[in-house]
Order: structure tokens, then sequence, then C-alpha cells
């Protein structure tokens, strides 16, 4: 193949003096971009900081790390470093009241939003010439808009097929020629049952060479059956809503880890207690400073998951820092179907219904290939009044709550007193027993 | 009026087993049972000699248990005995929520014992048309 392999071949493959020298100027304009904003002014007035004072990269220190509990507690518009007018997008993270997270882009942030996620995608090899099946929820979820951004800025012929519908996927797949597929990870095993179900092989009946696959922990046995299954090659995509969404970092051919885009971002790997960096190659939290954009910069994010720098040149010739598959979160969130879920926001919806307090548990399976959330909880006397049509009611009324609340439809068990075990930390009410994690 | 124990159960191997165990062991008699199943749960409705010592007991033993009064109707043991009663309370328009019986003595007399919401109204109704309702003494004494 004559054609380039490189989206953007001079940044991509920038050398590494050269990057961090952008780093810097990006780096000095985002931080004096930030005084504009509310937080940052009084957040770089306590730590006695200015924009003018950045040296080196190393300065960064200086700034504090923010944490989703500040963007939180602060209110959204205090970030913001334009006039509301030059906003043109709002993404959240999942969740509705009080947990959610606005996230503001300008008309340029979508713009380079939409670059990067377009480098990460030709980086593997999709092409003009591709059709383009985007499987993943659209709406205020990132990874639905990020991909089908990317995949026109690529110049593929794009179906936004959104999430759901398995049979419409696979007809979608038939009659357009679908090559190139953005996908959860346990959908996709998924989905090859239905085509199963259909007569179909997902390898021989179909046009598919590439798949993208996210918004989910999986393993590197998981990717390998889905590249068995359909015959094809699948990529890891890494990315967060506060850092705009997928387009963070990408696995490119050579599959030894994800390119970070240093000209986009400057990553720390830190001690997640000390906050302190981590010697190269270990494991830490990934903090993230956004480079790229204007309408709500943000600065030093604890990501809250766990990963570790790949040192060493990659042989694909991209200079780009690589990070390791995520291994974890640092805090009591997980993802399920491509949704964050925080314990406490199941825990507000029980307490809510119930009216009281009752011990739970919540546990993560797989069941026919699927990823899904139970939820277990204790009867006790305060919840009913001996009729077994009231705790149908209940079991009924719980269901729908969560899935108000958090988007995933759980399936709740009544369990009876003192069957659960006794959590002391919150993060021990969650149990993971998903095959593929 | 009478009383039976609701006790909230999983549907799992071995629940009655546990459950019964703690009634034998705490001295109770059981006249009765049926279950009300939902699935994965159901309620296990208990008609014990001593509904406040077998709801003690359970309660003790981590058990959810409801003491719930039920009304228990006497009727004879042949064909049209239990037509009669549903057919007064369907009559008077009152609604069963639930209901199951036991034979007292083959061929004579049998118990019904039911579950109703206007469980005054249709002892009223009942005992109008000459059907003999129960104690909680007598219910126990049979």
């Amino acid at each position: 193949m004559d054609e380039s392999p490189f989206w953007e071949k001079e940044l991509e493959t920038f050398p590494t003096e050269q990057l961090r020298a952008l780093q810097l100027r990006r780096l000095r304009r985002v931080t004096e971009l930030c005084e504009r904003s509310p937080y940052y002014r009084q957040t770089f007035r306590e730590a006695n900081f200015e924009s003018s004072q950045l040296k080196t990269l190393d300065d960064l220190r200086r700034i504090p790390f923010l944490t989703k509990e500040d963007l939180r507690a602060s209110g959204p518009f205090n970030f913001l470093a334009v006039p509301q007018d030059e906003i043109v997008r709002v993404h959240s993270t999942s969740g509705t009241t009080g947990v959610a997270t606005p996230i503001f882009h300008t008309g340029e942030d979508i713009e380079a939003w939409a670059n990067l996620v377009a480098r990460c995608m030709y980086m593997v090899g999709m092409r003009r010439s591709d059709v383009f099946q985007n499987t993943m929820g659209y709406g205020l979820f990132t990874g639905g808009l990020g991909f089908h951004y990317g995949a026109e800025r690529v110049g593929a012929m794009t179906i936004p097929a959104g999430a759901g519908n398995s049979r419409r996927q696979i007809r979608l797949m038939q009659d357009f020629g679908t090559t190139c597929l953005h996908i959860i990870p346990s959908y996709a095993l998924y989905l090859g049952t239905v085509f199963q179900e259909m007569g179909l092989n997902p390898a021989a009946d179909t046009q598919l060479r590439l798949a993208f696959i996210g918004a989910e922990p999986h393993t590197e046995r998981m990717r390998e059956r889905i590249e068995e299954l359909y015959g094809i090659k699948a990529y890891n995509s890494y990315g967060l809503t506060e850092m705009s969404g997928p387009g963070v970092a990408f696995e490119c051919p050579e599959k030894q880890g994800m390119h970070l885009w240093e000209d986009s971002f400057v990553a720390e790997i830190v001690d997640p207690a000390s906050g302190e960096r981590v010697a190269e190659g270990e494991e830490g939290e990934l903090v993230l400073t956004a480079l790229h954009r204007r309408g709500m910069p943000l600065l030093r994010y604890r990501t809250r998951d766990l990963t570790a720098a790949i040192p060493g040149a990659c042989a694909c010739g991209r200079s780009h820092l690589r990070i390791a598959r995520i291994k974890g979160r640092t805090d009591d969130m997980f993802v399920i179907k491509g949704v964050n879920v925080f314990p406490m926001q199941v825990e507000k919806v029980l307490l809510s219904i119930l009216g009281v307090g009752s011990n739970y548990r919540i546990v993560l399976e797989t069941v026919e290939m699927q990823d899904r959330m139970k939820l277990m909880v204790e009867v006790t006397g305060g919840l009913w009044k001996g009729d077994v049509q009231e705790l149908s009611r209940l079991r009924d009324r719980l269901v729908e709550g969560l899935r108000e609340e958090i988007m995933i439809t759980p399936r709740v068990e009544l369990v009876e007193p003192g069957s659960l075990p006794r959590s002391e930390g919150k993060a021990a009410r969650v149990e993971d027993l998903r095959r593929n994690h | 009026m009478a009383h039976q124990i609701n006790v909230f159960a999983q549907n799992q191997p071995g629940r009655l087993e546990h459950m019964t165990k703690i009634l034998t062991e705490a001295g109770v008699n059981i006249r009765a049972i049926t279950i009300s199943g939902v699935g994965d749960f159901g309620v296990v409705k208990l008609l014990a000699d001593n509904p406040d010592l077998a709801c003690q007991a359970l309660e003790a033993e981590g058990f959810s248990a409801f003491k719930k009064e039920i009304l228990a109707a006497v009727m004879d043991d042949r064909p049209g005995g239990l037509h009669r009663i549903f057919n007064i309370l369907g009559g008077a328009g009152i609604n069963v929520e639930d209901a199951y019986g036991f034979v007292v003595k083959d061929r004579e007399t049998a118990v019904l014992l039911m579950e109703l919401s206007a469980i005054a109204e249709a002892e009223q109704v009942l005992a109008a048309e000459g059907v003999e309702i129960l104690s909680e003494r007598e219910l126990y004494e049979l």
C-alpha cells in the first residue's frame, strides 16, 4: 500500500523534544485561557500561580489537581473560558440528577475532537471508501457522536445506527456493505449469537474488516474472540467525557498499547494516594490536561483510571506516549454497557423508593454473553406488610427507578434478611463476575 | 378473628426446611401451608397453633414475618360446599385475595381460609347466611 498510514504524519511522528516544545506552547495558551474562567481565576490565585510563570512542562505541577467532585461542586458554568454564546454543544457523563457532569464545547472544540477521532480511525486503516456503522448510543453519551464526527471527517459513509435492535443492525450491515464497526465488546459477542439465529456467519456473510471497541473494560482474550468471530481486526479505544470523549488514546496496528495524543493532552501517571508521579512503566492513575479545548479547558483532571506508560518506541513510527489497557479504577465506579455507574446512585434510588436503608449488593454478571447488572435487596419488615403483591410492586418500582437514574435496566432480586454479606466499605457492595473482565 | 403467618422467602432449595425446623424447635404446630410464589421469591403462608410464637421464632432467626388476619369459614366436605361460600361472597361483591383449605373430618367438615380486603364485611354476609366462622381459638382447637 503506497498510501500513507498517517492522518497527520508530521504531528504523529514528531521527535520527542519537538513534541514537548509544542505541548509547552499549547499549555501556556490554555492556562492563559483558563484565567478567563471563574474557577481557574480563583484556583490560580489560591495556588499563587499565573500563566506567565509557566516556563517548563514541570511547572504544570504548581496547578492543583481537578477531581470529578470539584467539577460537580463548582458547577459547570464556572469552568467556561469563553462567553456562553460560543458554546455549541453540551455532552454529559451518564447519570441524571446530581451526578451528571456537563461538558461544554465550542465549534472549534468539536472540530478538534472530530480530528482526533479521525486520526484514530485512520491509524487503524479506515479510509474514505469504507462504510462505517456506529452501534453506539447517540445523545449525551460521547461515544456515539464522537465516532460519528470522526468517521465523517475521514470521509467514510457513516450509518448512524445507534444502539440496540440487533436484527436491524445486521440488516444494515448487509444492505450497505458495512466494513467498519464501532461496538461495545460485550455487545459484539452477543450480536454474534443473533447472526447465528438468523442463519448467518458474521465472518462470511458481511464485508466487515475493522472494529473499534471500547466504552467498557475488556481483556485481550475478549478482543481475540471478537476478531475470530467476525474475521476482523479490533482495536481498543480510550476516552472520557471530561476530555471530550473518545479520541484520547487509541491502539495502532501494532496493538502494543494505546497512543495517547500528546499534541492535545498532557498525561501524568500518579500514585492515587500521594498524587506524586510514578516511575515510568509503573501503574498509577492517569491525570490529563486537555491542550486543545477552548470552551471548558480542564487542567490536571484525575481520571480515576489506572494504567501504566509503556516505555520505548513503537514500531509504527508514532512518537506519542503509549498507555496500557485500563486496569481498573481508583474509586468505586463501574462501567456496564458503556455507562458509568456509581454505587451511590443505586443507593440513592433505593433510599427514595424504600424509604428506609436496606442492605444491598450489586452483582455484575454475564448472562447469554450480555453483561447484566443484578441488584439484590434484603426484604426487611419495614418494606412490606405481608402481601406478596406489595413485593412485586416494590421490585417493579426499583427496576423503573434505577432505569431512570442510571439508564441500565437491572434485574432486581429480593432476598431474605441477613442473606447478603454486611459490607464495610462501599466498594465491597459491588461484585464483578463478568467473564470478560 | 383468626391469623396466619406470612413469611418472605427466596425460591431456593432448603428455605422451607429451614423455616419448618425453626417452628419445630419452637414447638409450633402447623395446620396448613400455602405458598404464593412470584418467580424467584414468594410468601409462605402458615396456619400455626400459636401465631405470635411462630412469628417471634421466625423473626429471631432473621425471617421477615407478619401476622395476617384471615377469615376461617367452616364448609361441608362434599360437592357444592366451597361453591356455597364463594357464591355468597361473589353475590355481595367481595373479592377474595387468596384462599386455601384443609379437611377437618373426611367427607364431613372442611375449613376454608381466606385473605380478603373487606374481611369484616365478608364475615357479616357469611354469618347472615348461616356459615360458621371460626375464632382463633376454635380454629386451633379443631
